[in-house]
């Protein structure tokens, strides 16, 4: 099986950042889903519930929940205990928002890309760079021995 | 879409109102982008969700537009705070937390917002008109400005109500273009005539809001309200169990005379009926304690209560005229709260336990004396989140029933 191991896609926030990844398949709520003193997922009703994004490239198809969300994810890029960048299917104004503000407030960049996903798992190697155009460049490190099967 | 932007607009993003107006503007062409507006429009006021404090970071960004000399470019009122600042003392709370969340408060109003303090800012006199452009946040304000006087805004939040405040500009997309104000689902309700309780409204919201995701429900059959609080309590149960920012109710509401006109000419795309029984379900899950529970306290006005529903409350107590020992909370307006104090309404009312709650709401923040027994209301908005938030047990009932209970000191219900 060969996949491209750079892939494009559209910033929402742009910057650069270098993580393992963190996938799930189901939207994650930050607002009641992660503790921002932490970066501990909290959500019941996720399967990352227990696990942690601080420092992960977090994975997913899109954002989901209330509007608080923006706050939740300012506030955990203030205290480092955010993921340090994020990769989406979709695009999503609430964590846009989110990452724009912290950007302003602290200088902190936690890059948001919307982009294909497919194909990710978690453990993977995750760079994402600034192309020539300004737009991302994500460059994935396979795991070698995934968790969990790929998804096509 | 790709997001045009005026010159104006491109301006005021280049800094030539001031770095405070160009953060806002940024960060609005970011959102903008992300929902895929294609262009800004004009708004005619702002409502802030912003003054309750959850962290740092929201504070950090009040401050920074304040020193940036940053200004509301609209009439912007504000929704509730951590604190009731008419009465100091009420709200108890450490001090490493009092200090950042009262400057909250204050920092909004020194970049021009009205010291309102309101979830309910339709009550106030910056309520909108019908037609009207304007962006809010708090979920039942929303929700009562789109359905009930036909404003148009979209659900706003966390710093981007803020941002349409500080440029005047909204992204134009969703609710405030007509083709997206369009019902998609239509209730079908089937009550006995001349049914018009509280509690039927508030049912009736529960269910379109657990029902409709995010399609523009449109309800049939409902009774024609006693008031608008009323239509208060249902949009305020509907943006509870869901996130409904806009409701038709055909022959009742301003933008669906008809179901025709509800529906903009289009056929539902699926149609539920409600029954009694259905409804009776829906509030029967809002209580978690039976008939004859010892009762902690009462809890009224979540939405904030309006003036003609402290007209109703106040002849219900001296009525009833419950002792002291049970603590009757009501949550209202700084403004409707001055309103009621010029006309004399509240003399001798603390006899009876009554104790007037402004600028915030008894389950955001720390007001209640004891939390370890059953608190009674009328909300079912105040149902749903209170035992998470401050964990109460909660007995639904008509406001009837809530100050007959307070007089008896448990919980006593009329049949419904």
């Amino acid at each position: 099986m060969t996949r491209p191991v750079e892939r494009t896609g559209i910033f929402q926030l742009a910057g650069e950042a270098r993580g393992q990844a963190l996938v799930y398949s189901q939207p994650l709520s930050f607002w009641g889903g992660i503790d921002a003193e932490t970066g501990d997922i909290t959500d019941h009703s996720h399967p990352g519930l227990g696990q942690n994004v601080a420092g992960k490239i977090l994975v997913m198809p899109s954002g989901r929940g209330s509007s608080s969300s923006s706050s939740v994810l300012a506030e955990a890029i203030r205290r480092g205990t955010a993921p340090t960048g994020i990769l989406l299917e979709r695009p999503d104004p609430i964590l846009a928002v989110g990452a724009i503000v912290a950007e302003f407030l602290y200088d902190i960049r936690m890059p948001l890309v919307v982009c294909d996903i497919s194909n990710l798992v978690s453990g993977d190697q995750i760079d994402i760079g600034i192309g020539k155009d300004g737009g991302p460049i994500v460059r994935v490190h396979p795991a070698i021995n995934p968790a969990e099967p790929r998804r096509q | 879409m790709t997001l045009e932007l005026t010159a104006q607009d491109r301006a005021m993003l280049d800094g030539e109102q001031g770095p405070s107006a160009a953060a806002a503007m940024k960060i609005l062409v970011a959102f903008s982008n992300a929902v895929g507006a294609g262009c800004l429009l004009d708004i005619a006021g702002a409502h802030i969700d912003g003054c309750l404090y959850h962290g740092k970071a929201g504070l950090d960004f009040v401050e920074r537009l304040v020193e940036g000399g940053g200004r509301v470019q609209v009439p912007t009122t504000l929704n509730v705070g951590s604190f009731d600042l008419i009465h100091p003392g009420m709200v108890k709370m450490p001090l490493a937390e009092e200090v950042p969340a009262r400057r909250l408060m204050k920092a909004h109003l020194e970049l021009g917002c009205q010291a309102t303090f309101t979830c309910a800012p339709y009550q106030t006199r910056f309520r909108p008109s019908f037609g009207q452009q304007i962006a809010w946040g708090e979920s039942n304000a929303i929700v009562f400005a789109n359905s009930v006087i036909g404003a148009r805004t979209n659900r706003y939040g966390d710093f981007i109500d803020l941002c349409c405040a500080m440029t005047g500009r909204a992204p134009a997309w969703g609710l405030h273009l007509s083709e997206n104000r369009r019902g998609r689902i239509l209730f079908e309700l089937d009550v006995p005539d001349g049914e018009l309780s509280d509690s039927l409204f508030v049912g009736v919201g529960l269910i379109i809001g657990q029902a409709s995701g995010d399609r523009v429900p449109v309800i049939a059959g409902l009774p024609r309200p006693r008031d608008e609080d009323q239509l208060k309590a249902l949009g305020a149960a509907a943006a509870t169990t869901g996130a409904v920012a806009l409701f038709h109710a055909v022959g009742i509401t301003p933008e669906a005379m008809t179901l025709d006109e509800a529906f903009q000419g289009h056929a539902p795309d699926e149609t539920i009926r409600i029954t009694r029984a259905d409804i009776g379900h829906a509030l029967a899950r809002l209580s978690s304690v039976p008939d004859g529970a010892p009762l902690a306290a009462v809890s009224l006005g979540t939405p904030h209560f309006s003036h003609e529903e402290w007209m109703r409350l106040l002849p219900l107590l001296r009525e009833a005229a419950p002792e002291r020992r049970i603590p009757i909370y009501v949550n209202t307006g700084r403004a409707t709260l001055a309103r009621l104090q010029e006309e004399g309404a509240l003399v001798g009312m603390e006899a009876f336990g009554l104790i007037p709650v402004a600028d915030t709401c008894t389950y955001v923040t720390s007001i209640l004396e004891r939390l370890d027994g059953v608190v009674m209301t009328n909300s079912g908005k105040w149902a749903h989140y209170a035992p998470g938030n401050i964990g109460v047990s909660v007995a639904f009932a008509e406001m009837e029933d809530c100050i007959r209970s307070a007089a008896v000191g448990h919980v006593v219900r009329s049949a419904s």
